[in-house]
């Protein structure tokens, strides 16, 4: 019988060998995140002020269609091949597995945004005082995009063509995340403290860790029947 | 003491009860309405700034008021389905999303007729209206989501999950928005005088929100009613109610 940590690490384990054996679909939401901003300076101006002064909210808000787009990976294809069945009929609480699917899938897609996010902010000449929020931010709110994102993802997983829907059940929950990582990035680019932002969206990530996991379980319990 | 409770888990036994409830909450949202449209729209004095235009609160403001209440309603009744297994709690969760996004969306388009004359625009991010949008693609993520699985067991469950995930969700998007139009604050726009209303004019509101509590809890028992219909519709009770002998 394997123990709770071992299970918790070998699912972990395993999500990621699975993504590294499929190193192209790695790439595809970054290089969906980098087309996206791309298209901002062709279709609004090319002007560094412009730029500069949309910097935050563009960047946000393709990186939140970037992890939104890599969501339907979270349960899809360990549905499709039977052994999310297994994973459920295991003796350890399935809100700790599904906890360690959304690590691993945030380890793939959400830190690779994160951690290229600081390029994108070059090409749109974001200020350099934006550069630290952007990424902390960012890397708090992906995590809350997985984790609500896995809500959405388990209730939708047996359907067909679930991910319009996905991003429709979604979406309107991360307005909060994207108003705060948002408006931390823009006041430390006005001069101003950004820590009181900052320590609220660290609040959302946090209470959504609390919720997410267990809400994620039961709704993988629904949704396989679907 | 409990027995009514365990009552509300026969559809049948609602069915008929609900039946009887129908004519008196018809007549009650008929009185009240009428009352207070006509209190409303030809009795009640001119506002001093914004003339006649400022009637449509009549509608406008119960409308709101239910919008969200509705999704209340909505949460709840998922989460006794999901605590108690109770069939006609997931029923009733079912039946009140769209009246909810109608709701929510009489509220926007009444706002946007109003401002046009207030504000003159039809449309501004401002921090309630923005609210009031999210709260519509809540509404109809939900909606979405029921219609996509096959049985309307799975749907209820499914939507329950969802609505309750969306309750925790509100009270945060709600004061995040509020926060978000103080930063972004424009200053040419300004809600005045929405605390200090006149009673004459505050009367007639509230008999027309008394009038939409009503006409909500018809509309959502005439739902739940339908909703049970199609699902026991393999139920001997329902064929005779369907052929009577």
């Amino acid at each position: 019988m394997t123990t709770l940590s071992g299970a918790f690490f070998g699912v972990i384990h395993r999500d990621l060998s699975i993504a590294m054996r499929h190193r192209g679909d790695l790439l595809n939401p970054l290089f969906f995140f980098l087309i996206v901003v791309t298209l901002v300076p062709l279709g609004i101006s090319p002007e560094p002020a412009r730029l500069a002064a949309m910097a935050p909210g563009m960047i946000w808000i393709s990186a939140l269609l970037a992890t939104l787009l890599a969501l339907d990976n979270l349960f899809q294809a360990d549905f499709a091949d039977g052994s999310l069945v297994h994973l459920m009929l295991s003796p350890q609480p399935l809100w700790l597995l599904v906890l360690a699917k959304i690590i691993a899938h945030w380890l793939v897609t959400g830190l690779p945004v994160v951690l290229f996010s600081p390029l994108l902010g070059l090409m749109l000449s974001l200020p350099e005082a934006g550069f630290l929020p952007l990424l902390l931010g960012l890397t708090l709110g992906t995590a809350v995009f997985s984790l609500l994102g896995a809500v959405g993802a388990a209730l939708t997983v047996a359907l067909h063509k679930g991910s319009v829907l996905l991003s429709l059940l979604v979406m309107p929950l991360y307005v909060p995340v994207l108003i705060f990582g948002t408006s931390a990035v823009q006041r430390a680019v006005d001069g101003m403290s950004y820590g009181g932002v900052m320590a609220m969206l660290a609040a959302a990530s946090a209470f959504t860790l609390l919720i997410a996991p267990f809400a994620a379980a039961g709704a993988l319990k629904v949704g396989i029947n679907g | 003491m409990w027995q009514w409770f365990h009552k509300l888990g026969s559809p049948r036994w609602f069915y008929h009860i609900s039946g009887k409830f129908l004519p008196w909450l018809a007549l009650a949202s008929v009185v009240l309405i009428v009352t207070g449209v006509v209190w409303g729209l030809a009795f009640a004095p001119q506002d001093a700034r914004q003339g006649n235009s400022f009637r449509i609160i009549y509608i406008h403001v119960p409308a709101s008021f239910l919008a969200l209440a509705g999704y209340y309603v909505m949460a709840a009744a998922g989460a006794v389905g999901m605590i108690w297994k109770m069939k006609l709690a997931d029923m009733v969760m079912v039946a009140a999303a769209p009246l909810g996004a109608a709701l929510t969306f009489i509220a926007l388009f009444t706002g946007a007729v109003w401002g046009k004359p207030t504000w003159g625009t039809y449309w501004i991010w401002d921090a309630r209206i923005t609210s009031m949008l999210v709260l519509l693609f809540l509404y109809i993520g939900i909606i979405a989501l029921s219609r996509s699985f096959s049985t309307r067991e799975t749907s209820a469950r499914a939507c329950a999950i969802l609505a309750l995930v969306g309750t925790v969700n509100i009270p945060i998007i709600y004061k995040s928005v509020d926060w978000w139009y103080t930063l972004h604050q424009p200053a040419t726009i300004k809600m005045t005088g929405a605390p200090s209303m006149h009673p004459d004019m505050f009367k007639p509101l509230l008999v027309m929100i008394l009038g939409f509590y009503c006409f909500y809890a018809l509309v959502l028992l005439l739902n739940t009613r339908t909703e049970i219909l199609l699902r026991e519709s393999r139920t001997t009770w329902v064929k005779e109610l369907a052929e009577p002998k």
